[in-house]
């Protein structure tokens, strides 16, 4: 692994990340049930240009749905979404899909092609939405595996890297389309805590370089320290709690301390 | 009322209507951009390699068993010079299509079933959509396309290798020369033995595409999933090619 740009990664802090107060995200009141299985309850969450929310929640509350809602991959039975001024349920697909090539949405298995190596994973979304000559599509797929430090494995595999590994080249997918916006589904569930740490620094490291905003569902505390601007905490299909990481870590709800007693 | 009516049916019906959906979703996204010809281009690869060397084992034996099976037979009828024509015409007709599309249920329905299903569940098929690239399109048009065109050159070749087996088994046991075999051969086949057997095999690749990637595609949460969608893509695939010739042969027969 190439030292140099891993202490790059760890050096960074929240210092210096500018917040708008302008919503890119605006939910309200959304409900989706699968048959009898409520799982979400009227979310309501707005999220600023340039923030990092964090969304707790116990496995199976439907945080991945929550996500998989925004970007319109599951139609929510009703409510109302609104990112970057469109409103995501009414889009027809060409709006969609202009949409969808603003948001990186983070898979919690990375979701890599693994019919085709690192290099083509990233051509993929590039060759469909921009028209690049050679030099600029080669450049900018160099730039995006630098910026997660895997420039070595252009040219594996998905099968042949680890689960960090994936992870990194899942964000170099996303980011290759420049998005501003992007949805992390637990980015660091099944990674030792230096890796963990290191995709953390990395969120951070988006937000510094990209400004874009971010929500990041997890239940990784340490990873919820580094990132979060804000947190809301999902319980029976509500948020039921918000504030910033050091306001969560003094309340009094039980759920909530539940979230806190690991660390 | 729907709880009286028992779930296998059910089932079948709602399966029935998944593949209409899927075959009316094909014809609607073949003709627009983009094409995806790279990818398509692929698959015809893939799936001819892939089953090249069974198609040619399997052809060799079935047209080399029939011709030895009938030796005893025909010979009591003085009528061992038949057999040339009567190989040919049953594999052209009806042999060489029926087995080598079942053949090619089980190898490339299976694992366009796998295939799809694994990258459902790993949610691959997911992210192509986020970003914004439509799965349908790249993963099932190409796919349906490859085997419609590829089913029918598979099983015109395995005809030829299976004739090409008849004449090798009467060549042990008798003395064919394999110049009077053919001659034979080509004096029996009319285009009308040829042609409608030509055209159901279309039908049976496009069959063997839609079951296996409707399975794949609408595979359940669950790595279990993958080993279902490819096994019913083999079921329903075998069976779909079963009653498609019986259809194609009632039509035949009326036409002619
Ligand atoms: N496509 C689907 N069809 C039916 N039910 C679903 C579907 N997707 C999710 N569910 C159900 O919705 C609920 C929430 O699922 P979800 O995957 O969002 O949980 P999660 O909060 O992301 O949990 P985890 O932390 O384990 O990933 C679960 O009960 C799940 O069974
Ligand atoms: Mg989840």
């Amino acid at each position: 692994m190439d030292k140099e740009n891993d202490t790059n990664i760890k050096q960074i802090s929240k210092e210096g990340i500018v917040i708008e107060d302008k919503n890119v995200i605006e939910i309200s009141d959304l409900k989706l049930s699968f048959g009898n299985n409520a799982v979400l309850q009227g979310i309501d969450l707005e999220v600023k240009k340039g923030e990092t929310v964090v969304v707790l929640g116990k496995s199976g509350t439907g945080k991945s749905v929550l996500l998989k809602c925004i970007v319109r991959l599951i139609m929510s039975d009703s409510g109302k979404i609104n990112v970057l001024g469109m409103d995501v349920l009414t889009l027809n697909d060409k709006e969609l899909v202009k949409l969808r090539t603003k948001i990186g949405f983070i898979f919690q298995q990375a979701a890599l092609y693994d019919s085709m190596t690192v290099r083509e994973n990233l051509e993929f979304p590039l060759e469909r939405h921009e028209n690049l000559d050679e030099d600029e599509h080669n450049k900018r797929i160099e730039e995006v595996l630098e910026s997660v430090s895997q420039k070595e494995s252009i040219d594996k595999m998905p099968s042949e890297l680890s689960g960090g590994m994936r992870k990194r080249i899942g964000v170099a997918r996303t980011l290759i389309l420049k998005p501003e916006i992007m949805l992390w589904d637990e980015p660091t569930t099944g990674l030792d805590p230096a890796t963990s740490r290191e995709i953390s620094y990395l969120i951070v490291k988006m937000q510094k370089d990209f400004n874009v905003s971010s929500i990041v569902v997890t239940h990784d505390m340490s990873c919820a320290k580094i990132v979060s601007d804000r947190i809301v905490v999902l319980k029976d299909g509500k948020f039921i709690i918000e504030g910033t990481y050091e306001e969560l870590s003094k309340s009094d709800d039980e759920f909530v301390k539940s979230f806190f007693e690991e660390v | 009322m729907l709880e009286y009516v028992p779930k296998s049916i059910t089932n079948f019906f709602l399966e029935v209507y998944g593949l209409y959906g899927f075959t009316v979703a094909y014809f609607r996204e073949i003709f627009k951009r983009p094409f995806e010809f790279k990818e398509m281009i692929r698959q015809f690869f893939q799936i001819g390699n892939k089953s090249l060397g069974l198609v040619s084992i399997t052809g060799v034996i079935i047209g080399f068993v029939l011709a030895l099976q009938s030796v005893p037979t025909m010979s009591q009828f003085g009528a061992v010079s038949l057999i040339p024509s009567m190989v040919s015409i049953a594999i052209i007709r009806e042999i060489g299509p029926v087995i080598i599309g079942l053949i090619c249920a089980g190898k490339i329905g299976s694992s366009i079933g796998a295939e799809l299903g694994s990258m459902k569940v790993t949610e691959q098929i997911d992210a192509m959509e986020v970003s914004a690239t439509n799965p349908f399109k790249y993963l099932v048009v190409t796919r349906i396309t490859a085997t419609t065109l590829m089913i029918p050159l598979l099983v015109i070749y395995a005809d030829a290798v299976a004739i090409l087996g008849g004449f090798l088994a009467l060549s042990i046991v008798g003395d064919e020369t394999l110049y009077f075999y053919f001659s034979k051969v080509f004096s029996a086949l009319t285009f009308s033995d040829i042609l409608p057997s030509t055209i159901k095999t279309f039908f049976f690749g496009f069959a063997i595409g839609l079951v296996g990637t409707y399975k794949g595609y609408n595979a359940s949460r669950g790595t279990e999933s993958v080993g279902v969608a490819a096994n019913t893509s083999v079921v329903v695939g075998s069976l779909l090619i079963i009653i498609i010739d019986m259809i194609a042969v009632q039509i035949t027969t009326i036409i002619s």
